[in-house]
């Protein structure tokens, strides 16, 4: 499986994911520089963490309008996988990748912890390896992951089966409590309608490592794998 | 000589420069005229406090600062030391207290741009951030607001750049209402053979400014750094610059790309004093001189003078010097970045700063005298006068321990801090393996099997008390710090915090201090190799505590033999290692529980504490033991509770049979929250202890059992039993519903 991954000047986790990449598949991602308006042939695609271009404005509102994001664009139009972790999912919903957007957290504090998610469904090639239910652990590292659309949008979601991970307690109790950010239906993740783009907030690729306190992130790039090898 | 609108040099202009009489003579004397404004602004800045040490410097030469191990000491912008395999880590931890007081978010923010410039101008890739701060009483008005702007401030700039803040401390104490301390830390990592030093080379190479526009803000901030607030000091808040961490983001991508070619000669950040400190350090440290075309300068606004240019402290700017003919090459770069970058001057073999702005002469300056000849004061100065022992037998000591434990544990220095350190991205490039809560955090060298423990410490009531002990005390905790981890303690940074030392009694603690520093440094081959003093950190002659700030570096050769703190399983053997004499001079417990702040500071036993220290380290290499926690404020029974939070595991333990016959002597209350140095809590397996006990009396280290891990209480026989969970909700309570106060 050949990836790439969409470097902006201030995206910051680039490297994880491609350190992430790398160890999953066993070669390095192709690195797709913010000014590039064309790509190679690859498998998947991931939209890093960070800070875009600063996000002063709206995070995600600038790299949205980026030339590499209408590559990306384009190639999600053609099915393939976008992966779009944290500042990426924010990008993805800016370009119209994903519908709702991502407010400033409800108590308008950056927040970084390890949160428990609850699995929605394994019939994705981002979750194969997953259990529909099953309780993981992931951190979320940011101040703009409230998660918000409207009564309509947020209702054809749910009907559709498109949100992917849900913010929960340890036992997979899906509360107020266990929501970290105060996005509607404690949604951590979410896929488009085709289940070809996967927008979440919490960063797999920080806990695919036993040395930094869990493997639960790794389940997502072997699931990657064994679908798009 | 031209300068545009030149008002008269008067005593009163000469004054507001803070300069002195007899400073301005001297200018006069090096100058053989009158400077203009320009000039007087430049020798005002360079002979500040903040940028020459003035006071300090006399007694900064008494610390250690050489070992095998250690590349570059202090003198530089950042220390480096050798971790071995070609690598080297540059680490530095600096003040930005007056700032943060006038204006906490950007103060506190510029304060972590401007140390990672220190260090990623050296070459190193920033990896790890830390944080001391101190703050006034709770219950003082501006308390919550300052900890809550200087928190966002850290985190909204570590958090964009990209760098994890993994560490620090966070006390409270009323002599910070008027002067909080914001000290941040920041750590990088460099191939030995890519280090970048600033003295600038080669007649005729061009001088190149890289980095953001050179705006109004910030004028004059060393100059405010280097006097006591009033009343009217909220007037300075236009002298706090205002940070842009992707601006900081994109300078440190470039330069650490140029960096990859050989085309620099010599590079420097723009901190205090900006462009004139910056240009003045790097034709001093190489015995040359700049010419400088100040409208070459990229501004951010149109007619400024070149008294502003120079004196301007926009952040997120550096000065290089390169290779001639490597302009255009290193211009890509910085265009690939988006970031402004200009050539504005050159090298010359005239050993004097020329600036020219519209084709004439603006100040015309001799660089030796101004950065290597400033002022050094010996300033008089009076020690602290011992504090009497505590008379134990006079304190009421209440044998009921478990309330005792329960607000020792909620109360503002010892609650947990969670609600700080979540404000942090302390987990971004995912090599951070022990995060912020424990002893030392720990962060992997990325890509291999080594890491870096890196801790911030000092007690400022132990300082206060006795700046010696105290001083001792700062570093032999932060040696603790790292050795509870595993690792082996290589080198120190210190960041000197103190009121005006115009003042004899306030320069005995500073002297006092260095002196401690100094012998716990030689005991524990524990170098400072860089710092940084922050003086007149008072407010209408109120002085903080002395504050000696450690910043702390260590070794582990293998990261998987690691200790934490946290209990990881039932049945565990429970040791104290280390003597316990019940010392509760200025401790927490006197003070929280007793409300006195009295007596002396726990005395540091060097030799104990590296006898000790060493023991537990090579034990935890070893692999026999990989949960460990230094005993520090609030003592033995704090610790342990600690202990079990951590892990989520409870423990049973009781006084030692041998201990308790000598209980006439330490009272149960001494015994339990003394603040005795040099002591550490491990836990280990039962097959294991009693050749662990063997060995540790073959090696002269004190080590008595206490008990066992195991179920959800915490407790002592014959005195209480607590819930862990109990524990926990006065530990986590705290700081959360502190700040939910409107």
């Amino acid at each position: 499986m050949q990836a790439a991954v969409v470097v902006f000047p201030g995206s910051n986790c680039d490297r994880d994911a491609a350190v992430a990449l790398a160890e999953a598949t066993g070669r390095p991602p192709y690195l797709a520089w913010h000014r590039d308006s064309a790509l190679p042939a690859v498998d998947l695609i991931v939209i890093p963490g960070g800070f875009a271009y600063g996000d002063y404005l709206r995070a995600g509102a600038m790299a949205a309008r980026s030339p590499v994001m209408r590559e990306v664009v384009a190639r999600a139009g053609r099915g393939t996988p976008i992966l779009a972790i944290c500042n990426g999912f924010q990008v993805a919903t800016e370009a119209g990748l994903l519908p709702g957007v991502l407010m400033r957290n409800a108590d308008l504090r950056f927040v970084c912890r390890d949160v428990h998610l609850k699995v929605e469904s394994d019939k994705t090639p981002f979750t194969a390896h997953y259990r529909p239910g099953q309780v993981i652990r992931i951190p979320i590292a940011h101040a703009e992951g409230n998660y918000f659309a409207d009564a309509a949008t947020l209702a054809e979601i749910e009907a559709r089966g498109q949100v992917a991970f849900r913010y929960c307690a340890a036992d997979g109790a899906v509360t107020a409590a266990a929501n970290p950010n105060g996005s509607q239906h404690n949604i951590a993740g979410l896929f488009n309608r085709a289940r070809t783009v996967l927008g979440m907030m919490p960063h797999p690729e920080r806990l695919a490592d036993p040395l930094l306190g869990g493997s639960d992130g790794k389940a997502m790039f072997t699931s990657l794998i064994a679908a798009l090898s | 000589m031209r300068e545009a609108a030149a008002p008269e040099i008067t005593p009163e202009v000469v004054a507001a420069h803070g300069l002195s009489p007899e400073e301005y003579a001297r200018a006069l004397q090096i100058l053989g005229r009158e400077p203009n404004l320009t000039e007087l602004g430049i020798f005002s800045v360079m002979w500040s406090e903040h940028c020459s040490y003035k006071s300090s410097r006399k007694w900064l030469k008494r610390l250690p600062t050489t070992a095998p191990w250690v590349i570059c000491g202090p003198g530089e912008n950042a220390g480096i030391i050798d971790i071995g395999d070609g690598q080297a880590v540059i680490f530095k931890m600096e003040s930005h207290n007056h700032p943060s007081f006038i204006e906490p978010y950007q103060g506190a923010a510029t304060g972590v741009g401007g140390i990672l410039r220190d260090v990623f101008t050296m070459g190193a890739r920033p990896i790890a951030n830390l944080n001391a701060l101190r703050f006034g009483a709770p219950e003082h008005s501006k308390t919550r607001h300052l900890l809550a702007g200087v928190v966002a401030g850290i985190g909204g700039y570590g958090n964009c750049v990209g760098v994890p803040t993994v560490g620090g401390e966070c006390t409270f104490h009323p002599s910070f209402n008027g002067n909080i301390l914001v000290n941040a830390m920041t750590v990088g990592l460099v191939a030995r053979d890519r280090i970048f030093y600033s003295a600038a080379a080669g007649i005729g190479n061009p001088v190149v400014y890289v980095g953001s526009k050179t705006g109004r803000d910030g004028i004059h901030g060393a100059t405010m750094a280097s006097a006591e607030f009033d009343e009217r000091s909220e007037e300075k808040r236009p002298t706090v610059q205002v940070g842009d961490p992707f601006t900081e983001k994109l300078l440190i991508e470039a330069c650490l790309e140029l960096m990859k070619t050989d085309a620099i000669v010599a590079i420097q950040d723009m901190g205090a004093a900006g462009l004139t400190s910056s240009s003045f350090e790097m034709a001093s440290k190489g015995g040359v001189g700049i010419e400088l075309d100040l409208d070459c300068v990229p501004a951010r606004e149109s007619a400024m003078s070149a008294y502003e240019i120079m004196l301007s402290e926009s952040q997120e700017r550096m000065l290089m010097v390169l290779k001639p003919g490597r302009e255009a090459e290193a211009a890509a770069i910085f265009e690939k970045w988006e970031v402004d970058f200009a050539v504005i001057g050159h090298v010359t073999d005239s050993g004097r700063m020329v600036l020219k702005m519209a084709g004439a002469t603006v100040a015309d300056l001799p660089v030796a005298p101004l950065s290597a000849a400033a002022p050094v004061y010996d300033r008089p100065f009076q020690a602290t006068p011992p504090r009497p022992e505590l008379d134990c037998a006079s304190l009421a000591l209440s044998p009921d321990l478990g309330p005792a434990l329960l607000a020792l544990l909620a109360c503002p220095d010892l609650a947990a801090k969670r609600w700080i350190w979540q404000q942090y991205d302390h987990m971004v490039m995912a090599d951070t393996i022990q995060r912020p809560g424990g002893d030392a955090a720990v962060v992997r060298v990325h890509g291999t099997e080594k890491a870096l423990a890196l801790t911030t410490d000092c007690t400022p009531r132990y300082c206060a008390a006795s700046p010696e002990a105290g001083g001792a005390q700062a570093v032999a905790e932060a040696w603790r710090n790292l050795t509870a981890v595993g690792a082996r303690p290589l080198a120190i940074t210190d960041c000197l915090n103190f009121g005006n030392p115009e003042r004899p009694e306030i320069m005995g603690q500073l002297v006092g201090c260095i002196e401690g520093m100094r012998e716990a440094c030689l005991a524990l081959d524990f170098p400072v190799v860089s710092g940084n003093v922050s003086l007149y950190n008072e407010t209408n002659g109120k002085a903080v505590q002395p504050v000696p700030g450690i910043g702390a570096v260590g070794l582990l050769a293998d990261c998987r033999r690691m200790a934490s703190l946290g209990l990881k399983q039932p049945g565990m053997r429970l040791l104290l290692i280390g003597d316990t004499a019940g010392h509760l001079g200025q401790s927490l417990y006197l003070r929280e529980i007793l409300g006195r702040e009295e007596g002396p500071p726990p005395p540091v036993n060097l030799a104990a504490e590296r006898r000790n220290g060493d023991f537990v380290r090579a034990a935890i290499a070893r692999g026999e033991i990989d949960t460990c926690h230094d005993l520090a404020d609030g003592g033995l029974l704090v610790a342990l509770a600690e202990m079990c939070l951590a892990g989520g595991i409870g423990a049973r333990i009781a006084r030692p049979a041998a201990d308790q016959a000598s209980a006439a002597a330490i009272p149960a209350a001494a015994w339990a929250f003394g603040e005795d140095q040099g002591r550490y809590l491990v836990a280990l397996p039962e097959d294991l202890a009693a050749s662990f006990l063997a060995s540790a009396a073959a090696a002269g280290v004190p080590a008595a059992s206490l008990g066992r891990s195991g179920g959800e209480d915490l407790t002592l026989e014959g005195s209480f039993t607590i819930s862990v969970a109990e524990l926990g909700a006065a530990n986590e309570g705290w700081l959360p519903a502190y700040m939910a106060q409107p």
